[in-house]
């Protein structure tokens, strides 16, 4: 069944450079900081640890010296569609509490931790693996002054229930109430980007208005480098990646024998 | 010590006997209290579930308890609203499996949401979107209906009947039973069938997503045809057991041959359909994908054994078994027949739960495994042991089986 629907005024939307990006995960320090990201005291358990953006390495699966490796951030893909062609990212119209939703004026898709009573439907859904689910109370190492570096803008989730990437929702609330001080309805574009786009030293992410085509993300998704993850499943992501390589392009999808001889896939959580 | 509570012209070992064959289930259900404790207190980080797997074990039984129970209803509505009088010498039992299959899906269901006391939200936000709502609604509902149906069972005890208010009562609901009977039919379809929804509308996940017909994928249909084909093999099954534990004849082969021979033609149908949706859905939503049928069942422990056994071995043999009379009325291949239907019935559940999401979707995302720890084998676990329990005291002082006098008459 297909539906059309009316697109939201804004289409906030990153842009991720594959070509630009070092791997040194800075991003995803930023994006834990910024969001109050729970630690463990062993991070090393890579199924059930949270990383808002987590960070993929992936290789074109050649012996040296034909060996190339490339970097893949990977937040929550904020997806336009179910895959079946209804206006709602896969996650949200399983959850059974209301507990994330779609920001019809930005196309953010919101979790509201307080509500999430923790069936875990939503990461069943997701096939980007972006959602969290917090096996342990929130953990803040004692006496080394983390606790002092939450921010306020963002709650701490307790244990039970799902958390995902907002795409820093509570920047787009401190923007939104300077610009209406200022008398402004609209953002600039600058005025709103996420953590992970600010503390990149490489200049590889961009975040901004898809709809909007005087921002620099609505001019890069027209890149003959341009592509999303896994877009054959229509989910609609709003994260755009950029790459000159043909076999890391190839990698975000799964193809057909007859369609596409496939690389030998590697790949490393970081 | 308890013979005033035994039915009256029944049988029943000695309180003793009976005593050290509750006592192992006792320990389990002892085992299952401990595990959940630990995970309500420590929480779910006592299991081995993950953000990969964040469906495991526990809905695995959720939804093979279910199915399973899905006896209940179908046995109700045939009894009730089909009228066949034959059945009434199994209703009973079939009530009694149902609620516990029902019920102890439902404590599962408690322990495994990550925030038990926000349980209620599920109706106070409920998102109408959701199947899983719809499934809540329902299995809640249904749940009061089975209690309903079990209460005169109960009220029925020699002593309780004693007391005039309650024997009245359980009378005046016995002779409207056919209401309830017709409304658990009505929010047991829906739940059954919400419960195959649940998977095929997980649209981005290529092994569960189906197409279908208007909102419903075509899994909501299977899941209550496999259901309703499954659950009378169930009681059955429970029957024969009890039958051979107390080594006495308790329903008449007529209710168990009809039971028998319907399940065979419903899990013939069920086949036939399973067989095409598996077909349409390679041909169709994993072609879309770009995924093959083999891409599915290469890693891990997940293999191409998984749809031979369900719908080969535990789908067309005891359909089979079950179709042609010669080996539905020998009592050895019948009960072949019923428990691998049985089988094939979870081996359907647990591939729509596990392997959905064992299978990664990213082409560079890695295989991960997992085995569940001893706490979640403790609450599965519990669950069984929970309906032993009530089974075993209901058949000890209720009369469940209304025929167990006249085919056991007592010298």
């Amino acid at each position: 069944m297909k539906h059309e629907h009316n697109k939201p005024l804004h289409r906030y939307g990153m842009v991720i450079d594959l070509d630009k990006c070092t791997g040194c995960g800075t991003c995803v320090v930023a994006c834990a900081s910024e969001n109050n990201v729970s630690v463990r005291p062993d991070e090393s358990d890579k199924k059930r640890f949270i990383s808002w953006m987590q960070l993929y390495m992936i290789t074109n699966g050649k012996e040296y010296p034909y060996t190339e490796v490339c970097y893949i951030p990977r937040p929550c893909m904020h997806c336009e569609e179910d895959g079946h062609g209804n206006p709602h990212p896969p996650c949200v119209s399983v959850c059974v509490a209301t507990a994330t939703r779609v920001d019809i004026n930005t196309g953010i898709v919101s979790q509201i931790p307080t509500r999430c009573i923790g069936c875990r439907y939503c990461q069943a859904a997701c096939p980007y693996h972006a959602r969290y689910f917090n096996w342990w109370d929130a953990y803040f190492p004692k006496g080394k002054g983390l606790e002092r570096y939450l921010s306020p803008e963002v709650s701490v989730r307790m244990r039970g229930v799902v958390e995902k990437c907002t795409f820093c929702h509570h920047r787009y609330m401190r923007a939104k109430r300077k610009a209406e001080a200022e008398g402004r309805r609209e953002l600039k574009e600058e005025e709103y980007i996420t953590a992970c786009t600010e503390a990149c030293p490489a200049g590889a992410i961009t975040f901004g208005d898809l709809n909007n085509p005087k921002h620099k993300v609505s001019q890069l998704i027209k890149s003959d480098r341009a592509f999303r993850l896994l877009e054959r499943l229509n989910t609609k992501p709003k994260v755009y990646y950029l790459s000159s390589k043909e076999w890391v392009r190839r990698m975000a999808d799964n193809y057909l024998p007859e369609e596409l001889k496939p690389v030998k896939p590697l790949a490393l959580r970081r | 010590m308890d013979s005033v509570l035994i039915p009256e012209g029944v049988s029943r070992c000695s309180a003793k006997k009976f005593f050290l064959w509750t006592l192992p289930w006792i320990l389990i259900l002892i085992w299952g209290a401990v595990s959940a404790v630990l995970c309500l207190w420590k929480a779910l980080n006592q299991t081995n579930m993950s953000n990969i797997f964040a469906f495991a074990l526990w809905i695995v039984f959720d939804l093979g308890l279910i199915a399973l129970g899905a006896g209940a209803f179908f046995t109700g509505f045939l009894t009730y609203i089909i009228g066949k009088k034959e059945l009434k010498d199994i209703i009973n039992a079939a009530v009694i499996i149902g609620f516990i299959c029902y019920s102890g899906a439902m404590a599962i269901l408690g322990i495994d949401i990550g925030q038990p006391l926000r349980g209620w939200f599920i109706f106070w936000h409920a998102n109408i979107h959701s199947m899983l709502v719809e499934v809540s609604f329902c299995i809640t509902c249904y749940l009061m209906i089975l209690t309903i149906e079990f209460l005169p069972i109960i009220l029925e005890n020699n002593k309780l009947e004693e007391i005039k208010p309650a024997r009245l009562f359980g009378k005046n609901l016995h002779s409207i039973m056919a209401i309830f009977a017709a409304t658990g039919t009505f929010l047991s379809f829906f739940h059954q069938g919400s419960l195959g929804g649940m998977f095929g509308v997980m649209y981005a996940r290529p092994f569960a997503a189906r197409g279908g017909f208007y909102i419903w994928p075509w899994t909501f249909f299977l899941f209550i045809l496999s259901a309703i084909a499954t659950g009378p093999c169930f009681t059955i099954l429970i029957v024969r057991i009890t039958e051979k534990l107390t080594k006495k004849k308790l329903v008449p082969d007529r209710a168990i041959q009809f039971l028998a021979k319907l399940s065979g033609i419903l899990l013939s149908i069920y086949i036939v359909l399973k067989i095409t949706d598996t077909v349409s859905w390679i041909c169709t939503e994993a072609h879309k994908a770009g995924l093959t049928f083999m891409d599915f069942y290469k890693e891990g422990p997940y293999g191409i054994w998984l749809p031979i056994t369900e719908i080969g071995i535990c789908g067309i043999i005891p359909a089979i078994l079950l179709v042609v009379p010669k080996f539905r009325k020998d009592p050895k291949w019948l009960t072949i027949a019923c428990i691998l239907n049985c089988i094939g019935i979870v081996l359907n559940r647990f591939s729509f739960i596990i392997v959905t999401l064992a299978i990664p979707v990213l082409p560079f995302e890695r295989f991960w495994s997992y085995l569940p720890t001893w706490q979640e084998w403790g609450i599965a676990l519990a669950s069984i042991a929970y309906g032993v329990l009530i089974f075993s005291l209901a058949y000890r002082y209720l009369p469940v089986f209304p025929k167990e006098k006249e085919l056991n008459p007592i010298s």
